[in-house]
Protein backbone atom coordinates (compact mmCIF):
# COMPACT_ATOMS: atom_id res chain seq x y z
CA UNK A 1 0.00 0.00 0.00
CA UNK A 2 1.01 3.51 -0.71
CA UNK A 3 0.42 6.32 1.37
CA UNK A 4 0.84 9.80 0.40
CA UNK A 5 -0.64 12.38 3.34
CA UNK A 6 -0.69 16.41 1.84
CA UNK A 7 3.14 16.14 0.34
CA UNK A 8 4.66 19.66 -1.03
CA UNK A 9 7.87 19.57 -3.01
CA UNK A 10 9.79 21.88 -4.29
CA UNK A 11 12.85 21.44 -6.86
CA UNK A 12 16.10 23.06 -5.47
CA UNK A 13 15.24 25.81 -8.46
CA UNK A 14 12.86 26.67 -5.93
CA UNK A 15 10.19 25.14 -8.44
CA UNK A 16 7.31 23.78 -6.29
CA UNK A 17 5.76 20.79 -7.72
CA UNK A 18 3.53 19.53 -5.84
CA UNK A 19 1.32 21.36 -3.83
CA UNK A 20 -0.87 19.71 -1.18
CA UNK A 21 -1.13 15.49 -2.35
CA UNK A 22 -3.15 13.11 -0.17
CA UNK A 23 -4.19 9.90 -1.73
CA UNK A 24 -3.74 5.95 -0.77
CA UNK A 25 -3.31 3.29 -3.50
CA UNK A 26 -4.21 -0.18 -2.63
CA UNK A 27 -2.68 -3.32 -2.94
CA UNK A 28 -2.97 -4.72 -6.55
CA UNK A 29 -4.52 -1.74 -7.83
CA UNK A 30 -3.88 -0.21 -11.30
CA UNK A 31 -3.72 3.59 -10.77
CA UNK A 32 -3.25 6.08 -14.36
CA UNK A 33 -1.63 9.31 -13.72
CA UNK A 34 -2.74 12.26 -15.99
CA UNK A 35 -2.88 15.34 -16.64
CA UNK A 36 -1.07 18.48 -18.60
CA UNK A 37 2.96 18.49 -19.11
CA UNK A 38 4.37 20.13 -16.02
CA UNK A 39 1.41 19.10 -13.49
CA UNK A 40 3.79 16.86 -11.32
CA UNK A 41 3.11 13.30 -11.97
CA UNK A 42 6.63 12.41 -12.85
CA UNK A 43 7.93 14.27 -9.45
CA UNK A 44 4.74 12.23 -7.42
CA UNK A 45 5.97 8.83 -8.53
CA UNK A 46 9.22 9.65 -7.92
CA UNK A 47 8.59 9.91 -3.86
CA UNK A 48 6.80 6.29 -4.19
CA UNK A 49 9.92 4.61 -4.14
CA UNK A 50 11.78 7.78 -2.30
CA UNK A 51 13.84 9.13 -5.33
CA UNK A 52 12.33 12.13 -3.53
CA UNK A 53 11.50 12.96 -0.40
CA UNK A 54 8.51 15.26 0.46
CA UNK A 55 9.56 18.37 1.51
CA UNK A 56 6.58 18.56 3.73
CA UNK A 57 3.78 15.89 4.15
CA UNK A 58 4.62 12.36 4.66
CA UNK A 59 4.74 8.96 1.73
CA UNK A 60 4.28 5.50 3.53
CA UNK A 61 5.26 2.46 1.45
CA UNK A 62 3.52 -0.79 3.09
CA UNK A 63 3.67 1.60 6.47
CA UNK A 64 7.00 2.96 6.35
CA UNK A 65 7.89 6.04 5.94
CA UNK A 66 10.07 7.05 2.87
CA UNK A 67 12.62 9.03 4.69
CA UNK A 68 13.59 5.92 7.26
CA UNK A 69 14.86 3.67 4.55
CA UNK A 70 17.54 3.60 1.85
CA UNK A 71 16.36 3.69 -2.41
CA UNK A 72 17.72 0.73 -2.16
CA UNK A 73 15.73 -1.13 -0.22
CA UNK A 74 12.83 0.67 -1.33
CA UNK A 75 13.85 -0.86 -5.30
CA UNK A 76 13.41 -4.80 -3.99
CA UNK A 77 9.74 -3.67 -3.45
CA UNK A 78 8.87 -0.94 -6.11
CA UNK A 79 10.27 -1.32 -9.65
CA UNK A 80 10.38 2.19 -11.50
CA UNK A 81 10.70 2.25 -15.33
CA UNK A 82 11.60 5.64 -16.44
CA UNK A 83 9.94 7.48 -19.29
CA UNK A 84 13.20 7.90 -21.20
CA UNK A 85 15.15 4.57 -21.67
CA UNK A 86 18.37 6.42 -22.54
CA UNK A 87 18.41 7.41 -18.55
CA UNK A 88 18.50 3.88 -17.24
CA UNK A 89 20.26 1.55 -19.55
CA UNK A 90 24.26 1.08 -19.88
CA UNK A 91 24.83 -2.50 -20.45
CA UNK A 92 26.76 -3.65 -23.01
CA UNK A 93 24.00 -6.14 -24.03
CA UNK A 94 20.60 -6.52 -23.74
CA UNK A 95 20.85 -9.41 -21.47
CA UNK A 96 23.55 -8.18 -19.02
CA UNK A 97 21.18 -5.38 -18.55
CA UNK A 98 18.32 -6.99 -17.59
CA UNK A 99 20.22 -9.48 -15.07
CA UNK A 100 22.26 -6.67 -13.61
CA UNK A 101 19.81 -5.34 -10.99
CA UNK A 102 19.15 -9.28 -10.20
CA UNK A 103 23.26 -9.70 -9.44
CA UNK A 104 22.67 -6.29 -6.93
CA UNK A 105 20.00 -8.31 -5.21
CA UNK A 106 22.40 -11.51 -4.66
CA UNK A 107 20.00 -13.93 -6.95
CA UNK A 108 21.51 -16.83 -7.35
CA UNK A 109 23.19 -17.21 -11.53
CA UNK A 110 20.08 -20.44 -11.92
CA UNK A 111 17.53 -17.98 -10.83
CA UNK A 112 19.27 -14.79 -13.08
CA UNK A 113 19.06 -17.03 -16.21
CA UNK A 114 15.34 -17.96 -15.68
CA UNK A 115 14.31 -14.77 -14.91
CA UNK A 116 16.71 -12.76 -18.06
CA UNK A 117 15.20 -15.46 -20.15
CA UNK A 118 11.18 -14.84 -18.92
CA UNK A 119 11.49 -11.31 -19.00
CA UNK A 120 13.14 -11.00 -22.56
CA UNK A 121 10.31 -13.41 -23.47
CA UNK A 122 7.61 -12.06 -22.78
CA UNK A 123 8.63 -8.45 -24.08
CA UNK A 124 9.21 -10.10 -27.74
CA UNK A 125 12.97 -9.38 -27.17
CA UNK A 126 14.60 -12.98 -26.78
CA UNK A 127 15.98 -12.49 -30.11
CA UNK A 128 18.09 -9.35 -29.13
CA UNK A 129 20.21 -10.92 -26.17
CA UNK A 130 23.55 -10.23 -27.55
CA UNK A 131 22.86 -6.95 -29.16
CA UNK A 132 23.64 -3.76 -27.69
CA UNK A 133 20.37 -1.72 -26.21
CA UNK A 134 21.59 0.96 -28.14
CA UNK A 135 21.19 -0.75 -31.26
CA UNK A 136 17.79 -1.15 -30.99
CA UNK A 137 14.88 1.23 -32.03
CA UNK A 138 13.35 3.36 -29.47
CA UNK A 139 10.60 1.20 -28.97
CA UNK A 140 12.54 -1.26 -28.57
CA UNK A 141 14.40 0.34 -25.85
CA UNK A 142 11.84 1.00 -23.79
CA UNK A 143 10.70 -2.57 -23.82
CA UNK A 144 14.23 -3.36 -22.56
CA UNK A 145 14.30 -0.77 -19.60
CA UNK A 146 10.84 -2.43 -18.28
CA UNK A 147 12.47 -6.15 -18.56
CA UNK A 148 15.20 -5.31 -16.62
CA UNK A 149 12.51 -3.95 -13.65
CA UNK A 150 10.47 -6.53 -14.85
CA UNK A 151 12.72 -9.50 -14.31
CA UNK A 152 13.13 -8.93 -10.56
CA UNK A 153 9.30 -9.36 -9.75
CA UNK A 154 8.87 -6.32 -7.49
CA UNK A 155 5.31 -6.18 -5.76
CA UNK A 156 4.64 -2.41 -7.22
CA UNK A 157 5.71 -1.51 -10.07
CA UNK A 158 5.52 2.27 -11.73
CA UNK A 159 5.83 2.59 -15.15
CA UNK A 160 6.50 6.63 -16.59
CA UNK A 161 4.87 7.28 -20.38
CA UNK A 162 4.93 3.08 -20.66
CA UNK A 163 3.19 3.13 -23.89
CA UNK A 164 5.24 5.74 -25.91
CA UNK A 165 7.14 4.03 -28.92
CA UNK A 166 4.72 1.01 -28.69
CA UNK A 167 2.64 -0.02 -31.49
CA UNK A 168 -1.12 -1.41 -30.85
CA UNK A 169 0.12 -5.37 -30.48
CA UNK A 170 3.18 -4.12 -27.98
CA UNK A 171 0.61 -2.04 -26.27
CA UNK A 172 -2.03 -5.28 -26.34
CA UNK A 173 0.84 -7.14 -24.18
CA UNK A 174 1.53 -4.33 -21.98
CA UNK A 175 -2.09 -4.43 -21.14
CA UNK A 176 -2.48 -7.89 -20.45
CA UNK A 177 0.52 -7.90 -18.70
CA UNK A 178 -0.70 -5.52 -16.21
CA UNK A 179 -4.10 -7.32 -16.06
CA UNK A 180 -1.90 -10.70 -14.93
CA UNK A 181 0.20 -8.51 -12.54
CA UNK A 182 -3.37 -7.28 -10.69
CA UNK A 183 -4.69 -10.49 -10.88
CA UNK A 184 -1.49 -11.56 -8.52
CA UNK A 185 -2.69 -8.51 -6.33
CA UNK A 186 0.46 -6.76 -7.18
CA UNK A 187 -0.37 -2.64 -7.47
CA UNK A 188 0.71 -0.94 -11.34
CA UNK A 189 1.22 2.52 -11.29
CA UNK A 190 1.34 4.51 -14.94
CA UNK A 191 1.87 7.96 -15.77
CA UNK A 192 0.94 8.12 -19.02
CA UNK A 193 -0.75 10.57 -21.75
CA UNK A 194 -2.13 8.06 -24.19
CA UNK A 195 -6.10 8.21 -23.79
CA UNK A 196 -6.67 5.61 -25.91
CA UNK A 197 -4.59 3.04 -24.00
CA UNK A 198 -6.21 4.17 -20.51
CA UNK A 199 -9.51 3.82 -22.24
CA UNK A 200 -8.86 0.43 -22.98
CA UNK A 201 -7.97 -0.66 -19.48
CA UNK A 202 -10.56 1.43 -17.33
CA UNK A 203 -8.08 2.10 -14.51
CA UNK A 204 -8.87 4.03 -11.59
CA UNK A 205 -7.80 7.55 -12.73
CA UNK A 206 -5.93 10.21 -11.15
CA UNK A 207 -5.86 13.78 -13.29
CA UNK A 208 -3.20 16.18 -11.56
CA UNK A 209 -3.11 19.94 -12.69
CA UNK A 210 -0.56 22.56 -11.13
CA UNK A 211 0.80 20.44 -8.08
CA UNK A 212 -2.54 18.87 -7.19
CA UNK A 213 -5.28 15.89 -8.15
CA UNK A 214 -7.92 17.69 -9.15
CA UNK A 215 -10.07 14.24 -10.12
CA UNK A 216 -10.33 11.09 -9.14
CA UNK A 217 -12.20 8.19 -10.49
CA UNK A 218 -12.93 5.07 -12.59
CA UNK A 219 -11.59 5.81 -16.42
CA UNK A 220 -14.84 5.38 -17.95
CA UNK A 221 -15.98 8.56 -15.40
CA UNK A 222 -13.04 10.63 -15.12
CA UNK A 223 -12.57 10.64 -19.19
CA UNK A 224 -15.97 11.71 -20.23
CA UNK A 225 -15.90 14.59 -18.02
CA UNK A 226 -15.18 17.15 -20.67
CA UNK A 227 -14.93 20.30 -18.18
CA UNK A 228 -12.28 18.34 -16.06
CA UNK A 229 -10.31 17.05 -19.12
CA UNK A 230 -10.00 20.43 -20.46
CA UNK A 231 -8.50 21.73 -17.34
CA UNK A 232 -6.20 19.18 -17.41
CA UNK A 233 -5.27 19.20 -20.99
CA UNK A 234 -6.45 15.97 -21.80
CA UNK A 235 -8.77 14.96 -25.31
CA UNK A 236 -11.42 12.49 -24.65
CA UNK A 237 -10.59 8.86 -25.96
CA UNK A 238 -12.26 8.15 -29.52
CA UNK A 239 -15.32 6.74 -28.68
CA UNK A 240 -16.39 9.19 -25.87
CA UNK A 241 -16.01 12.24 -28.56
CA UNK A 242 -18.14 10.14 -30.47
CA UNK A 243 -21.11 9.66 -27.47
CA UNK A 244 -20.29 12.89 -26.18
CA UNK A 245 -21.43 14.45 -29.70
CA UNK A 246 -24.69 11.99 -29.95
CA UNK A 247 -25.51 13.02 -26.51
CA UNK A 248 -28.38 15.51 -27.63
CA UNK A 249 -29.70 12.26 -28.49
CA UNK A 250 -30.20 10.55 -25.61
CA UNK A 251 -27.45 8.05 -25.48
CA UNK A 252 -24.95 7.94 -22.42
CA UNK A 253 -22.15 9.93 -22.05
CA UNK A 254 -19.71 7.78 -20.54
CA UNK A 255 -19.27 4.86 -22.52
CA UNK A 256 -15.37 4.55 -23.95
CA UNK A 257 -15.04 1.20 -25.03
CA UNK A 258 -15.45 0.22 -28.45
CA UNK A 259 -17.46 -2.89 -27.53
CA UNK A 260 -19.65 -1.58 -25.40
CA UNK A 261 -20.09 0.91 -28.00
CA UNK A 262 -21.09 -1.56 -30.70
CA UNK A 263 -23.85 -2.83 -27.60
CA UNK A 264 -25.11 0.43 -26.83
CA UNK A 265 -25.53 1.69 -31.03
CA UNK A 266 -26.89 -1.84 -31.87
CA UNK A 267 -29.65 -1.47 -29.65
CA UNK A 268 -30.87 2.29 -30.97
CA UNK A 269 -30.28 0.78 -34.63
CA UNK A 270 -33.09 -2.44 -33.55
CA UNK A 271 -35.12 -0.32 -31.56
CA UNK A 272 -35.64 1.94 -34.64
CA UNK A 273 -36.29 -0.96 -36.93
CA UNK A 274 -39.48 -1.82 -34.97
CA UNK B 1 -6.25 12.91 -56.45
CA UNK B 2 -4.13 15.59 -57.58
CA UNK B 3 -1.23 14.90 -56.38
CA UNK B 4 -0.78 11.70 -57.87
CA UNK B 5 0.17 14.13 -61.32
CA UNK B 6 2.39 16.61 -59.04
CA UNK B 7 6.11 15.90 -58.71
CA UNK B 8 7.97 13.22 -56.38
CA UNK B 9 9.58 15.39 -53.67
CA UNK B 10 11.03 12.03 -52.36
CA UNK B 11 11.26 8.83 -54.46
CA UNK B 12 12.97 5.43 -53.31
CA UNK B 13 13.89 2.95 -55.67
CA UNK B 14 14.69 -0.79 -53.82
CA UNK B 15 15.92 0.74 -50.68
CA UNK B 16 17.85 -1.38 -48.68
CA UNK B 17 20.19 -0.62 -45.69
CA UNK B 18 21.85 -2.39 -43.50
CA UNK B 19 23.93 -0.44 -40.14
CA UNK B 20 27.43 -1.08 -39.53
CA UNK B 21 27.92 -4.65 -37.65
CA UNK B 22 23.87 -5.51 -38.29
CA UNK B 23 23.40 -9.24 -39.16
CA UNK B 24 20.17 -7.95 -41.40
CA UNK B 25 18.87 -5.05 -43.39
CA UNK B 26 17.16 -2.80 -41.66
CA UNK B 27 14.66 -1.73 -44.64
CA UNK B 28 14.96 -3.86 -47.24
CA UNK B 29 13.82 -2.88 -50.54
CA UNK B 30 11.52 0.33 -49.98
CA UNK B 31 10.10 1.54 -53.03
CA UNK B 32 7.86 4.62 -52.68
CA UNK B 33 6.86 7.79 -53.89
CA UNK B 34 6.01 11.04 -51.59
CA UNK B 35 4.46 13.92 -54.15
CA UNK B 36 5.43 17.81 -53.15
CA UNK B 37 2.89 18.90 -50.83
CA UNK B 38 1.63 15.52 -49.36
CA UNK B 39 0.70 14.96 -45.93
CA UNK B 40 2.38 11.30 -45.31
CA UNK B 41 1.80 9.50 -42.20
CA UNK B 42 4.50 6.23 -41.98
CA UNK B 43 3.55 3.32 -39.94
CA UNK B 44 4.08 0.11 -38.35
CA UNK B 45 5.14 -2.09 -35.57
CA UNK B 46 7.82 -0.84 -33.44
CA UNK B 47 11.43 -2.14 -35.06
CA UNK B 48 9.83 -1.77 -38.53
CA UNK B 49 12.25 0.50 -39.99
CA UNK B 50 10.05 3.78 -40.02
CA UNK B 51 12.95 5.65 -38.29
CA UNK B 52 15.44 3.99 -40.49
CA UNK B 53 13.79 5.40 -43.30
CA UNK B 54 13.02 8.57 -42.12
CA UNK B 55 17.41 8.85 -41.25
CA UNK B 56 17.58 8.25 -45.39
CA UNK B 57 15.69 11.22 -46.30
CA UNK B 58 17.97 13.86 -44.91
CA UNK B 59 21.24 11.70 -45.31
CA UNK B 60 21.95 10.99 -42.07
CA UNK B 61 22.17 7.51 -43.59
CA UNK B 62 24.69 6.86 -45.16
CA UNK B 63 26.49 10.13 -44.29
CA UNK B 64 26.14 9.68 -41.02
CA UNK B 65 25.62 5.94 -39.61
CA UNK B 66 27.50 4.80 -42.82
CA UNK B 67 26.66 0.77 -43.17
CA UNK B 68 25.47 -0.43 -46.44
CA UNK B 69 23.13 1.49 -48.80
CA UNK B 70 21.89 -0.03 -51.42
CA UNK B 71 19.19 1.56 -54.20
CA UNK B 72 18.66 4.69 -55.29
CA UNK B 73 17.33 7.52 -52.93
CA UNK B 74 16.09 11.20 -54.65
CA UNK B 75 15.10 13.91 -52.34
CA UNK B 76 14.22 17.43 -53.87
CA UNK B 77 15.26 16.53 -56.88
CA UNK B 78 19.15 15.69 -55.44
CA UNK B 79 20.68 12.30 -54.79
CA UNK B 80 21.27 11.18 -51.27
CA UNK B 81 23.91 9.50 -51.43
CA UNK B 82 26.16 12.25 -53.32
CA UNK B 83 24.84 15.55 -51.33
CA UNK B 84 26.38 16.26 -47.59
CA UNK B 85 23.71 16.16 -44.48
CA UNK B 86 24.34 19.67 -44.51
CA UNK B 87 23.04 20.13 -47.99
CA UNK B 88 20.16 18.08 -47.22
CA UNK B 89 19.25 19.98 -44.65
CA UNK B 90 18.51 22.84 -46.08
CA UNK B 91 15.88 21.16 -47.83
CA UNK B 92 14.94 18.68 -45.04
CA UNK B 93 13.85 19.46 -41.52
CA UNK B 94 14.10 16.73 -38.97
CA UNK B 95 12.18 16.20 -35.62
CA UNK B 96 13.58 13.43 -33.51
CA UNK B 97 11.91 10.68 -31.17
CA UNK B 98 13.76 12.24 -28.63
CA UNK B 99 13.97 16.16 -28.18
CA UNK B 100 17.38 15.79 -26.09
CA UNK B 101 19.29 14.34 -28.78
CA UNK B 102 19.03 17.52 -30.41
CA UNK B 103 18.42 20.42 -28.60
CA UNK B 104 22.15 21.64 -27.38
CA UNK B 105 22.10 26.16 -26.53
CA UNK B 106 21.66 27.45 -23.63
CA UNK B 107 18.62 29.32 -24.05
CA UNK B 108 15.43 28.35 -26.24
CA UNK B 109 15.58 30.97 -28.75
CA UNK B 110 19.24 30.25 -29.55
CA UNK B 111 18.46 26.69 -30.32
CA UNK B 112 15.99 27.93 -32.94
CA UNK B 113 18.15 30.40 -34.39
CA UNK B 114 21.19 27.90 -34.86
CA UNK B 115 19.99 26.43 -38.07
CA UNK B 116 19.83 30.24 -39.41
CA UNK B 117 22.70 31.43 -38.69
CA UNK B 118 24.66 28.74 -39.87
CA UNK B 119 23.00 29.11 -43.12
CA UNK B 120 24.11 33.09 -43.25
CA UNK B 121 20.01 34.45 -43.22
CA UNK B 122 20.23 37.61 -42.26
CA UNK B 123 20.07 38.74 -38.48
CA UNK B 124 16.66 41.01 -38.86
CA UNK B 125 15.38 37.92 -40.80
CA UNK B 126 16.69 35.28 -38.20
CA UNK B 127 14.26 37.60 -35.69
CA UNK B 128 11.55 37.19 -37.73
CA UNK B 129 11.36 33.89 -38.36
CA UNK B 130 12.58 32.59 -34.83
CA UNK B 131 9.67 34.72 -33.15
CA UNK B 132 7.29 33.00 -35.78
CA UNK B 133 8.36 29.51 -34.91
CA UNK B 134 8.30 30.38 -31.12
CA UNK B 135 4.73 31.67 -31.45
CA UNK B 136 3.47 29.16 -33.57
CA UNK B 137 4.24 26.23 -31.04
CA UNK B 138 3.53 28.37 -28.37
CA UNK B 139 6.58 28.38 -26.30
CA UNK B 140 7.23 31.74 -27.21
CA UNK B 141 7.15 32.67 -23.17
CA UNK B 142 10.16 30.20 -22.82
CA UNK B 143 12.75 31.70 -25.15
CA UNK B 144 15.25 32.49 -23.14
CA UNK B 145 15.09 29.24 -20.87
CA UNK B 146 17.86 26.29 -20.79
CA UNK B 147 16.07 23.78 -23.11
CA UNK B 148 17.65 21.28 -20.47
CA UNK B 149 15.82 22.13 -18.08
CA UNK B 150 12.47 22.19 -19.62
CA UNK B 151 9.53 19.50 -19.08
CA UNK B 152 10.14 16.42 -21.98
CA UNK B 153 7.02 17.99 -23.70
CA UNK B 154 8.09 21.84 -24.02
CA UNK B 155 11.72 20.45 -25.45
CA UNK B 156 9.88 18.64 -28.37
CA UNK B 157 8.00 22.34 -29.09
CA UNK B 158 11.37 23.47 -29.26
CA UNK B 159 12.81 20.57 -31.55
CA UNK B 160 9.85 22.02 -33.39
CA UNK B 161 10.49 25.29 -33.26
CA UNK B 162 14.19 25.12 -34.91
CA UNK B 163 13.30 22.79 -37.51
CA UNK B 164 10.19 25.14 -38.35
CA UNK B 165 12.35 28.74 -38.36
CA UNK B 166 14.28 26.90 -41.21
CA UNK B 167 11.08 27.03 -43.14
CA UNK B 168 12.40 23.79 -45.45
CA UNK B 169 10.22 22.06 -48.56
CA UNK B 170 9.80 18.64 -46.53
CA UNK B 171 9.80 18.07 -42.60
CA UNK B 172 9.81 14.76 -41.28
CA UNK B 173 9.07 14.25 -38.16
CA UNK B 174 9.15 11.18 -35.91
CA UNK B 175 7.02 10.80 -33.14
CA UNK B 176 6.93 14.16 -32.55
CA UNK B 177 4.69 14.61 -30.11
CA UNK B 178 5.30 11.19 -27.70
CA UNK B 179 6.22 13.45 -25.02
CA UNK B 180 3.05 15.91 -24.81
CA UNK B 181 0.02 15.86 -23.19
CA UNK B 182 -2.95 15.05 -25.41
CA UNK B 183 -4.17 18.64 -26.02
CA UNK B 184 -0.59 19.64 -26.70
CA UNK B 185 -0.17 17.06 -29.12
CA UNK B 186 -3.42 18.08 -30.83
CA UNK B 187 -2.52 21.92 -31.25
CA UNK B 188 0.93 20.87 -32.47
CA UNK B 189 -0.43 18.36 -35.51
CA UNK B 190 -2.88 21.20 -36.19
CA UNK B 191 0.07 23.10 -36.10
CA UNK B 192 1.77 20.72 -38.58
CA UNK B 193 -1.53 20.51 -40.56
CA UNK B 194 -1.66 24.26 -41.31
CA UNK B 195 2.07 24.41 -42.54
CA UNK B 196 0.93 21.98 -44.61
CA UNK B 197 -1.98 23.20 -45.62
CA UNK B 198 -1.03 27.21 -45.74
CA UNK B 199 2.75 26.63 -46.79
CA UNK B 200 2.43 23.44 -49.29
CA UNK B 201 5.53 22.37 -47.20
CA UNK B 202 5.36 18.46 -47.58
CA UNK B 203 4.94 16.47 -44.21
CA UNK B 204 6.10 13.34 -43.19
CA UNK B 205 4.75 12.08 -39.86
CA UNK B 206 5.86 8.78 -38.18
CA UNK B 207 3.23 7.78 -35.60
CA UNK B 208 1.77 4.99 -33.87
CA UNK B 209 -1.32 6.57 -32.64
CA UNK B 210 -3.45 6.83 -35.97
CA UNK B 211 -6.60 8.01 -33.33
CA UNK B 212 -4.91 11.25 -33.71
CA UNK B 213 -3.35 11.71 -37.02
CA UNK B 214 -4.91 9.77 -39.83
CA UNK B 215 -7.51 12.36 -40.40
CA UNK B 216 -4.59 14.85 -41.31
CA UNK B 217 -2.89 12.69 -43.79
CA UNK B 218 -3.14 12.25 -47.62
CA UNK B 219 -1.23 9.24 -47.74
CA UNK B 220 -0.12 6.13 -45.38
CA UNK B 221 2.63 3.93 -45.53
CA UNK B 222 2.23 0.83 -43.52
CA UNK B 223 5.77 -0.62 -42.75
CA UNK B 224 6.41 -4.60 -41.05
CA UNK B 225 9.99 -6.30 -40.78
CA UNK B 226 11.76 -3.20 -43.06
CA UNK B 227 9.60 -3.54 -46.05
CA UNK B 228 6.46 -1.35 -46.97
CA UNK B 229 3.70 -3.61 -46.82
CA UNK B 230 0.64 -1.61 -47.46
CA UNK B 231 0.17 2.41 -49.09
CA UNK B 232 -2.31 4.64 -50.25
CA UNK B 233 -5.45 6.53 -49.49
CA UNK B 234 -5.72 6.70 -45.57
CA UNK B 235 -9.50 5.21 -45.66
CA UNK B 236 -8.93 2.41 -48.05
CA UNK B 237 -5.49 1.67 -46.53
CA UNK B 238 -7.08 1.44 -42.75
CA UNK B 239 -10.08 -0.15 -43.51
CA UNK B 240 -8.90 -3.15 -45.25
CA UNK B 241 -8.27 -6.54 -43.70
CA UNK B 242 -4.60 -6.37 -44.19
CA UNK B 243 -3.90 -3.37 -41.92
CA UNK B 244 -5.83 -5.11 -39.09
CA UNK B 245 -3.80 -8.35 -39.53
CA UNK B 246 -0.22 -6.18 -39.50
CA UNK B 247 -1.85 -4.83 -36.45
CA UNK B 248 -1.45 -1.54 -36.75
CA UNK B 249 -3.36 0.89 -34.06
CA UNK B 250 -6.26 1.33 -36.28
CA UNK B 251 -8.51 4.29 -35.06
CA UNK B 252 -11.27 3.14 -32.73
CA UNK B 253 -14.30 5.34 -35.24
CA UNK B 254 -13.03 3.13 -37.71
CA UNK B 255 -13.39 -0.03 -35.74
CA UNK B 256 -16.72 0.71 -34.40
CA UNK B 257 -17.81 1.43 -38.03
CA UNK B 258 -16.46 -1.53 -39.38
CA UNK B 259 -18.06 -3.64 -36.53
CA UNK B 260 -21.46 -1.80 -36.76
CA UNK B 261 -21.22 -2.85 -40.87
CA UNK B 262 -20.30 -6.64 -39.92
CA UNK B 263 -23.72 -6.76 -37.86
CA UNK B 264 -25.91 -5.41 -40.48
CA UNK B 265 -26.30 -1.51 -39.84
CA UNK B 266 -26.40 0.34 -42.81
CA UNK B 267 -23.80 3.25 -42.84
CA UNK B 268 -22.98 5.73 -45.78
CA UNK B 269 -20.33 6.83 -47.74
CA UNK B 270 -16.59 6.81 -46.45
CA UNK B 271 -15.17 4.77 -44.06
CA UNK B 272 -14.14 7.17 -40.72
CA UNK B 273 -11.07 7.90 -39.73
CA UNK B 274 -12.59 10.67 -37.06
CA UNK B 275 -14.73 10.67 -34.33
CA UNK B 276 -16.72 13.45 -36.12
CA UNK B 277 -17.46 11.45 -38.93
CA UNK B 278 -18.24 8.75 -37.33
CA UNK B 279 -20.73 10.48 -34.89
CA UNK B 280 -21.56 11.93 -38.27
CA UNK B 281 -23.05 9.09 -39.90
CA UNK B 282 -24.47 7.50 -37.25
CA UNK B 283 -26.68 10.16 -37.17
CA UNK B 284 -27.29 9.81 -40.60
CA UNK B 285 -28.32 5.99 -40.47
CA UNK B 286 -30.59 7.13 -37.30
CA UNK B 287 -32.50 9.85 -39.01
CA UNK B 288 -33.08 7.83 -42.37
CA UNK B 289 -34.85 5.28 -40.20
CA UNK B 290 -37.30 7.46 -38.82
Amino acid sequence: MIEVEDVYFTYPSGVEALKGVSLTIRDGEFVAIMGENGAGKTTLVKHFNGLLKPTRGRVLVDGVETTKVSVATLARKVGFVFQNPDHQLFCETVDEEIAFALKNFGFNQDVIEKRVSWALNLLGLSQYRKTSPFMLSGGERKRVALASVLAWDPKILILDEPTIGQDYQQKEKLRQFILQMNAQEKTVVIVTHDVEFVAECNPRVLLMRGGKIVADGEARKVLTNPEVLEQASIVPPQIAQIFLNLSDLGFPRDVIDVYEAREVLLKAFRSQKQ
Amino acid sequence: MPWKALMAIIETKNLTYTYPGAAWPAIKEVSIKIEKGEFTLITGPSGCGKTTLCRCFNGLIPHFYQGELKGEITVAGLKVQEHPVYEMATHVGMVFQNPENQLFALSVEKDVAFGLENLGVPREEIRKRVDWALKLTDIYELRERTPTELSGGQQQRVAIASVLAMQPEVIVLDEPTSFLDPLGAKKIFEVIYELNKKLGITIVLVEHRLDLTAKYADHIIIMDGGRVVLEGEPHEVLSSEEARLIGVGIPKATRLYKMLKADGVKLGGKVPLSSEEMAEKIREALKSRD
